[in-house]
């Protein structure tokens, strides 16, 4: 019975605790952390780790104070809040298709709130806000049309993945239609924006992402446990008690709002919601969801990203989405051959 | 103990068992005595199909209850109706009187457990991970894993004997190793009432009879009532107190299997013509079907 | 897997030659599929930014007196339509094919990111080694497409592979490799330009010497698929029946993959990715013909160009003056027949 501990009271309450998981997401968190304040401190005007912690703790001088909260700080904040997100949304929709690869950036969402963001850019010439706003609604819009073509007696993980892929097929022919359709001017700029970037994000960015987690990441970590319970099969949890379809609505909303979101702070970053749930669950080698870890691994993972895209290639600083794309294909690679040995592909 | 008590005792058990049985069922029908699980009247079908019409049922209290038919008859589908996965298009499911749909479904579960015939385990789950999932209806938030989730969980698994696999991957085990896991997960969850949608299907005659004999242990020791959907004619009339007889969605016949399996009900149900000798083992009645060469040449 | 109705499929296959009435009815409407075939044609000649009578279009295609119409109609609408007809038909076959091969009813070059890989290939060489010519990376797009129809092989093979599984992985790997196509156009904002009008497939650049350069290659992979249709009739129904009725599992694979190769290889090279033609056709044709390979590929090279210039047409006269490329089209009317096949059939749990 080592597979299962956990810490209780003597009233009776009782939490379970899983100690690799929890050392796992202690040890990334300490590790975005870091990765966090080298990002802070580094750029035109470098700062060292300690004039970082010093200036985050209130003690720098005016620049330094200025670089930190009104520059650097939001960039990084924007970092973690997508990327955790993002993870969020990939971690439930994989667990709910019961699929590695039934993640939202594959089954239609990410391209939802794309084509929602290039109807803004191209067609009306937007506003960044409104580029944002167009991603949100698209994002929603996509995630009603999955859930109600998916449905018939209830919606099952196989039906929502299909039925997603076909949807994800309409919406990137609609893709390139804007895109052949923009001048050169909106062309790149939409074509920047589906590349998914960090720069030049600022506390507007931050807020609404910072206001949809706090609502949302506690409703989501409340269902894990009928997440688990789902992994079964809709008649195995259904027996256990577990509000099936009530569940998976309530979870599908959430993870169509994280990535919806997401997106719309900047734009659709690749593969981050496809790889941080499996890379989590490898660290700590327990089954289920493993959302905490999940969205831990996602905020480290954008960062040491934007790390790399902004100091890697020298003077030639590349958006994000570039990075992630590349190292998100090759785990994909990885993760086909891997799972194909296994027999779960 | 020797071969001969062993099956002695079963046979009294058996015979003495399937009496009670019929004789609760008779009593219920004459004193409107409730049982805990009932189906009235109820419609049941998926899109516009309807599989079975106006069909009741009463799950009698205590027995080992074993739902029979040919394919297709609506046996598995008036499983999923009783442990509500399928809800009727008219009638209801009553579970100690309330209509089932309408409840909760975690007190439900409480209650009333089921083995469905398709359950996925989970990637790299250990057969003690899974068996405590059978806890879960007993769970909330802030009481996740109690001493006693922890006896039950231990004890279930003791009662499966999969108490030695706990640590192994689900995934590893055999055909069925994994079934008696899955049934201790149902175990876990503690409920009087247990539901089985063919819980031999895919397993060879050796782990057949352990997955049945495991549930006729859990039906004598445990007083537990028990609901199967099983496919072979003489293993339900050898394990089930109470057999009921479905043919095109219609109830043909049920009661005990001693006094219900005559070689009519075979011919009725099952469109084949037989003789019923009385199993050497168990003394519950055997239904050898009668050879059809004859019948064939006549045919062609 | 899906189900679909296995007596009926088993016992039409597995029977020996049909009845010569039933051999008639196809045929006919082998026949009548050509003469609606024709018709589109037609359309597809007449229809456009500038519609053309049909009187013009005869003298025209007939009686060429150089006059404005009969410009457009031999320096345009032609080439486009014979392009549309070849594509066409390489789409329309290679999805019957690997449809077969995997036994899945759900594979289709464009969905399993054949067409991807062959566009990643092409977008490489044009990028990276300023390659420009067709001739010139239309190799490309071999190499693109047999690398991507290979990997979709060993993936639908393996223990476990369901339709379900094998088009996440197709669609994981479309998407992985659209990000690439996308990081190298936005590093190339010269490549961006020249490209960004070919990643979507489109008829609309058709030229004779287009046409003549895949011509031969789409003309190798129709008659090898035709050849490869009895094999793949005893492979449908398993590889141990297939071995058992004397088929060579290996060599018709290897075929079958060389065959999509080249189907799909230069139809990309021509008019860049189309989706859900090879996956809509061979499902219309079955509903005809029954599941025998020897019918269906011919309805397929007959129906799919049908299809594709249909969308053509389609695309040219709804936002008229500017056109919708065919390959928006196609994925359009694509998209929902896909969620309706979804949606109908019974498939087993992931």
């Amino acid at each position: 019975m080592k597979a299962v501990k956990a810490i209780r009271t003597p009233g009776g309450l009782s939490v379970r605790l899983d100690a690799r998981a929890a050392s796992v997401v202690t040890l990334l968190a300490v590790a975005a952390a870091a990765v966090a304040v080298v990002l802070i401190g580094s750029g035109d005007f470098p700062m060292s780790f300690g004039d970082v912690t010093a200036t985050l703790l209130g003690n720098g001088t005016a620049a330094q104070e200025f670089i930190v909260q009104d520059v650097r700080l939001p960039r990084v904040l924007v970092a973690i809040l997508v990327g955790a997100s993002l993870a969020l949304s990939g971690a439930i929709f994989q667990s709910l298709s019961r699929n590695p690869l039934g993640s939202p950036d594959v089954i239609g969402f990410s391209q939802g709130s794309t084509v929602g963001a290039l109807t803004v850019i191209v067609l009306f010439s937007g506003s960044s806000l409104a580029v944002a706003g167009g991603a949100v609604a698209g994002g929603l819009v996509t995630g009603v049309a999955v859930y109600t073509l998916a449905f018939k007696r209830g919606v099952q993980g196989f039906r929502l993945v299909l039925v997603g892929i076909g949807v994800a097929a309409m919406l990137t022919a609609v893709i390139h239609f804007l895109i052949t359709k923009a001048n050169l001017v909106d062309a790149t700029r939409a074509t920047l924006w589906m590349t998914g970037s960090l720069d030049g994000r600022d506390w507007a960015q931050v807020w609404p992402l910072a206001g949809m987690c706090a609502v949302l990441m506690p409703v989501v970590f409340a269902h894990g446990r009928p997440l688990r319970m789902l992994e079964m099969g809709d008649d195995a949890a259904y027996a256990l008690g577990v509000p099936v379809e009530r569940t998976r609505i309530v979870l599908m909303g959430s993870g169509v709002l994280f990535i919806a979101v997401a997106t719309a702070a900047a734009g659709p970053i690749a593969f981050v919601a496809l790889s941080a749930p499996q890379l989590a669950r490898r660290l700590t080698r327990s089954p289920g969801p493993n959302l905490a870890p999940a969205a831990v691994m996602g905020a480290a993972l954008l960062l040491v990203a934007d790390w790399t895209a902004t100091n890697a290639f020298g003077d030639r600083m590349l958006p994000v989405g570039v990075v992630t794309a590349v190292l998100g294909g090759g785990y994909l690679l990885w993760l086909l051959v891997t799972e194909r040995k296994a027999g779960r592909i | 103990m020797t071969a001969g008590t062993d099956t002695d005792r079963v046979k009294d058990m058996r015979t003495g068992a399937g009496a009670t049985a019929a004789h609760l069922t008779e009593n219920s029908r004459s004193t409107t005595t409730m049982q805990r699980l009932t189906a009235e009247s109820v419609t049941l079908g998926y899109d516009q199909r309807v599989i079975a019409e106006d069909l009741s049922v009463e799950i009698p209290d205590n027995s080992f209850t074993v739902i029979v038919g040919p394919n297709a008859c609506g046996k598995s589908t008036l499983l999923r109706a009783l442990s509500r996965m399928l809800k009727p298009t008219k009638g209801r499911v009553l579970l100690d009187g309330e209509a089932i749909h309408s409840l909760p479904a975690k007190k439900v579960a409480r209650t009333l457990g089921l083995l469905p015939q398709s359950s996925i385990a989970p990637d790299g789950i250990t057969v003690a991970d899974l068996v405590a999932r059978g806890r879960y209806p007993h769970q909330g938030l802030l009481r996740q894993w109690s001493p006693e989730d922890e006896r039950i969980v231990e004890e279930s698994m003791a009662a499966t004997r999969v108490g030695e696999l706990a640590d192994r991957y689900v995934d590893e085990l055999s055909g069925g190793q994994r079934q008696r896991v899955w049934i201790a997960m149902a175990l876990a969850q503690q409920t009087p009432l247990l539901l089985l949608d063919e819980p031999t299907t895919y397993l060879d005659i050796q782990h057949q009879l352990e997955v049945l004999d495991l549930c006729a242990e859990l039906h004598e020791s445990q007083g537990r009532t028990l609901v199967a959907v099983l496919h072979d004619l003489n293993q339900a009339a050898r394990y089930a107190t109470h057999l009921v007889a479905l043919r095109d969605g219609r109830i043909v016949a049920e009661g005990a299997p001693s006094e219900v399996v005559t070689a009519e009900l075979v011919e009725q149900v099952f469109g084949v013509k037989s003789q019923i000798i009385e199993d050497p083992e168990s003394g519950t009645p055997l239904v050898i079907p009668a050879s059809r060469r004859g019948v064939g040449a006549k045919v062609s | 897997m899906l189900v679909e109705s296995p007596p009926k499929r088993s016992a039409e296959s597995a029977s020996a030659p049909a009845t010569p009435k039933r051999h008639a009815l196809r045929a006919l409407g082998l026949l009548v599929s050509c003469g609606v075939l024709l018709l589109i044609c037609v359309a597809s000649i007449a229809v456009g930014a500038k519609s053309i009578p049909l009187s013009d279009v005869w003298d025209g295609l007939f009686h060429s007196t150089g006059s404005g119409n009969d410009v457009i109609i031999r320096d345009v609408r032609v080439p486009r339509t014979l392009l549309g007809l070849v594509v066409g038909a390489a789409l329309g076959v290679a999805g019957a094919v690997m449809q077969a091969l995997t036994r899945n009813p759900l594979a289709e070059p464009g969905l399993l990111g054949v067409s991807a890989g062959a566009s990643a290939a092409v977008v490489s060489a044009v990028s990276f080694l300023g390659v420009t010519s067709l001739t010139g990376y239309v190799w490309f797009a071999f190499l693109g497409a047999a690398v991507v129809s290979a990997a979709v092989y060993v993936l639908g093979g393996s223990r476990g592979a369901t339709p379900v599984r094998l088009a996440l992985a197709g669609t994981a790997a479309t998407a992985a490799l659209y990000g690439y196509i996308n990081a190298v156009q936005l590093l190339d904002a010269a490549a961006l330009d020249r490209l960004r009008f070919w990643t979507v497939g489109s008829l609309a650049s058709a030229d004779m010497g287009t046409i003549t350069k895949v011509l031969p290659f789409i003309a190798a992979g129709l008659v090898l698929s035709m050849l490869l249709a009895r094999p793949l009739n005893a492979m449908e129904m398993g590889d141990d029946t297939a071995r058992s009725l004397g088929a060579h599992l290996t060599r018709t694979r290897v075929l079958s993959m060389l065959a999509i190769t080249l189907l799909c290889g230069a139809a990309t090279a021509a008019c860049g990715p189309i989706v859900f033609v090879g996956l809509m056709i061979p499902h219309v044709v079955r509903a005809v013909t029954g599941p025998d390979m020897r019918w269906i590929l011919p309805y397929a090279a007959v129906l799919a160009p049908v299809l594709l210039l249909g969308a053509d047409v389609v695309g040219r006269v709804v936002t008229r003056p500017s056109e919708l490329q065919v390959g928006i089209v196609t994925a359009l009317i694509g998209g929902p027949v896909f969620i309706q096949l979804v949606r109908r059939k019974r498939m087993a749990q992931l």
